[in-house]
């Protein structure tokens, strides 16, 4: 009876202090000031005196880190008052940590924010980060930065529409899906680079006919999928509702019969075996590494491949962006690096736009493109003279300056990347088809968008 | 377990007399309070705050608002979340019963042979409790991949037609992912039986081969009934870990293809982390907890009857 009595009494202290506790969270916003207009804004850094600007980034892979600290190097050479205390973290773990940052009493003045709406989306909604247009307007970065660049880190100031209203970050880095090949396996096939959609399709076909896998994918991780489709749905659907449906915002629908047809093609690809006999159950990891030991003839996917594939198949390797678009002009899913935002609670919010403004400048891009990474701004003059990153940088200017850079069809809603990653291997699985696709799609967009 | 020795039998009066304090009713708390402190502050205190998260609509950051029971209500009607359930009733089968008939059939075997090298065998046989689960997730996703350890060995022996991307086709990936579970939990089962018959006097075994019996009635009248507390452990201790898996099935499969890998773990992370609700993944958490609590309470109940 005794241990009964015990255990009673600890289960009842327990409910005590769940319920004696307070409410989650806290009902003060995250001290949102309003933003200073270009008239305010404090560009003599040298005046500010001493000060610590605390940074957080993610750039820690080898390319991305040896350009920053470069670059932080000479921020501290120009303005010697500003010590720059730098906290750096893999992605995921700053991603996850950002909301707590933000809302935090010690906010950093300085922080990379993930761009979709489950994450800049919902801190821009809660007054969490600064509003840059003043800043934007001081040190001219819509000169620096094209208009298809900076929409993707613009939302509206209750977060709902994204793409358009005020600047919440800047970003250094650009990215982009498109085709790789190897030339010598198209030169043994007797094929040339498809210059259109209808020759990319009849490449996948003679492919397929020579006995080769004409496609490589790895889908195990979900996400993969997503970069294929990307490119090819914007062989059917114009850029603009692309950009409508990947952005979330309200006025597109997943079930339109353009929509379909690329859903449609798709589900073909998979079925056919255009994408290997089982693309679902084979890694991301390890389906570039069979690319370059010669499997596939085209591997479709993100510009960030191109350096460890190129370190095996060295001058063989190309890129390039796919064929025009329903538009007529090249339209391919990319993005920017992470942007850089400042914390509507930062302390040094002065000095902290200065180190934005720094570290996206024309030089700082160079640097970039000297450490090896991919510079968001002039890529073509900074394109090395050879090699797959040159084929990447021309492409990515291309897409930029002439095309439209689509977004990342996971950016949509919360949930989109686990409804889209799902939706996509069920797909390319033959477990639903692409008017259930397309309906399963819909459902996620609108449900959002009408909650929104 | 439990069923030992009751305070009152101890022959105190050997010891001397207690002191009236140390003979007051509050004693004994006064005893476990260091513990329990530690147990509060660690386990409870967050099991509580968990609970009251799941009442909140909440991000994470920033304002949250009361909702009552309706993050339960939701989970009731979300269908991702009842397959979610399925699968971790399914992967039991493979964490729980499948390694304890595997486990006590090798226990008796390595019991009843003098087997030479028996340490290596038991070593072997325990290893992958003994390597990260992160290990063994990317080896076994070497192993299932399309151009895989076991599509080329199906290959070898002439089952050819066999071959696909196991953790890739929705009709065999739960199954491949509980097969690492059997492998993994297998090892600690046959660890348990071994160590239960390693109990039973050899005198029993010898009695029992006089009177005519062979090496499976042995099994079943002598060893099997000699182990059942042990079988109640490995029970408890292996649905416990099908129910509460995550790592296995984030790093092979993300829940995936589709959703048919999804679990009660993976649901809260996803809610948690990347839908930003964090008072649904807490229902989900408490949900999930019950379930093993009485899942639990159950097996240890019929494992104390029936001995």
């Amino acid at each position: 009876m005794l241990r009964r009595n015990f255990l009673g009494a600890t289960v009842a202290l327990g409910g005590l202090g769940a319920l004696a506790a307070c409410a989650p969270g806290s009902d003060t916003g995250g001290g949102a000031e309003t933003a200073p207009a270009a008239d305010e804004v404090e560009t003599d850094i040298a005046s500010l005196g001493d000060l610590t600007l605390v940074v957080w980034d993610q750039e820690v892979r080898g390319a991305q880190n040896d350009a920053i600290e470069a670059l932080i190097g000479s921020f501290q050479e120009k303005f010697p008052n500003v010590t720059i205390d730098r906290n750096a973290q893999s992605f995921d773990d700053l991603q996850q940590q950002t909301g707590l940052a933000l809302s935090g009493n010690d906010v950093p003045d300085v922080l990379q924010v993930n761009n979709a709406r489950g994450d800049m989306g919902t801190f821009v909604a809660d007054g969490l980060l600064t509003d840059l247009t003043g800043y934007a307007e001081t040190y001219g970065w819509a000169d620096r930065f094209s208009p298809s660049v900076l929409s993707k880190m613009r939302y509206s100031s209750d977060g709902v529409t994204f793409g358009e209203g005020s600047l919440y970050g800047l970003a250094q880095t650009g990215e982009v899906c498109g085709i790789f090949y190897s030339q010598a396996k198209l030169d043994q096939l007797g094929l040339t680079p498809p210059a259109t959609w209808e020759e990319l399709f009849s490449l996948v076909d003679a492919a397929a006919e020579a006995g080769e896998r004409p496609i490589m994918l790895g889908n195990l991780d979900q996400w993969p999928a997503l970069h294929v489709f990307g490119p090819l749905q914007a062989n059917f659907v114009d850029a603009q509702t692309i950009i409508t449906l990947g952005m979330g915002n309200a006025g597109a629908d997943w079930t339109s019969e353009d929509n379909l047809a690329a859903l449609t093609q798709f589900g073909e690809w998979g079925a056919s075996g255009a994408l290997g006999e089982s693309p679902n159950g084979l890694a991301y990891d390890d389906a570039w590494p069979m690319f370059t030991e010669g499997e596939g003839v085209l591997l479709i996917g993100g510009n960030w491949l191109g350096p460890d594939m190129e370190a095996v198949m060295g001058e063989d390797l190309h890129f390039m962006a796919p064929p025009p678009g329903a538009d007529g002009k090249v339209a391919t899913t990319g993005g920017t690096g992470i942007p850089f935002s400042i914390p509507a609670a930062a302390k040094n919010a002065a000095a902290a736009a200065a180190y934005i403004d720094f570290i996206t400048s024309d030089d700082a891009m160079a640097m970039i493109a000297e450490n090896g990474g991919m510079p968001v701004n002039r890529t073509a003059e900074l394109a090395p003279e050879s090699g797959v990153n040159k084929d990447i940088y021309e492409a990515f200017d291309a897409v930029t300056t002439e095309g439209t850079l689509l977004p990342y069809l996971d950016y949509a809603t919360p949930s989109f990347a686990e409804t889209a990653g799902a939706t996509l291997q069920e797909l390319i699985g033959g477990q639903t088809d692409a008017a259930g696709a397309a309906a399963a799609l819909q459902e996620d967009y609108s449900a959002f968008t009408e909650g929104s | 377990m439990g069923s030992g020795t009751s305070p009152g039998a101890v022959p105190g009066a050997r010891r001397g007399r207690p002191s009236a304090v140390a003979r007051g009713p509050l004693t004994p708390y006064l005893f476990i309070l260091p513990a329990f402190l530690v147990y509060g502050a660690f386990a409870l205190y967050p099991l509580g705050r968990a609970a009251q998260f799941s009442l909140f609509e909440w991000k994470g950051f920033g304002a949250s608002t009361f909702v009552g029971l309706s993050n339960y209500v939701d989970l009731a009607a979300d269908a991702d979340f009842r397959a979610a359930i399925g699968n971790a009733l399914v992967l039991i089968v493979f964490y729980a019963v499948v390694p304890l008939v595997v486990g006590l059939v090798l226990a008796a075997i390595l019991r009843r042979g003098q087997v030479r090298g028996m340490g290596f065998f038991r070593s072997v046989i325990f290893l992958p409790q003994v390597i990260a689960l992160v290990v063994v997730a990317v080896a076994w996703r070497q192993i299932y991949s399309p151009s895989g350890l076991l599509n080329e060995l199906l290959g070898m022996v002439g089952l050819g037609a066999l071959t696909h991307g196991w953790l890739g086709d929705p009709g065999t990936a739960l199954a491949a992912v509980g097969f690492i579970g059997t492998w993994v939990e297998m090892g600690l089962v046959m660890l348990l039986m071994l160590s239960g018959m390693s109990r039973i006097p050899a005198e029993l075994f010898e009695a029992a081969r006089l009177d005519g019996a062979g090496a499976v009635r042995e099994f079943f009248a002598i060893t099997l009934p000699a182990v059942r507390g042990e079988i109640t452990v490995a029970l408890v201790l292996t649905i416990i870990a099908a129910l509460k898996t995550f790592d296995l099935v984030y790093l092979t499969t993300s829940g995936g293809p589709g959703n048919s890998t999804t679990v009660p773990s993976y649901e809260v992370y996803f809610r948690a982390f990347d839908l930003r609700e964090v008072g649904s993944a807490s229902a989900v958490a408490i949900v999930l907890t019950a379930l093993i609590f009485v899942i639990n309470v159950g097996v240890t109940r019929i494992g104390e009857r029936e001995s």
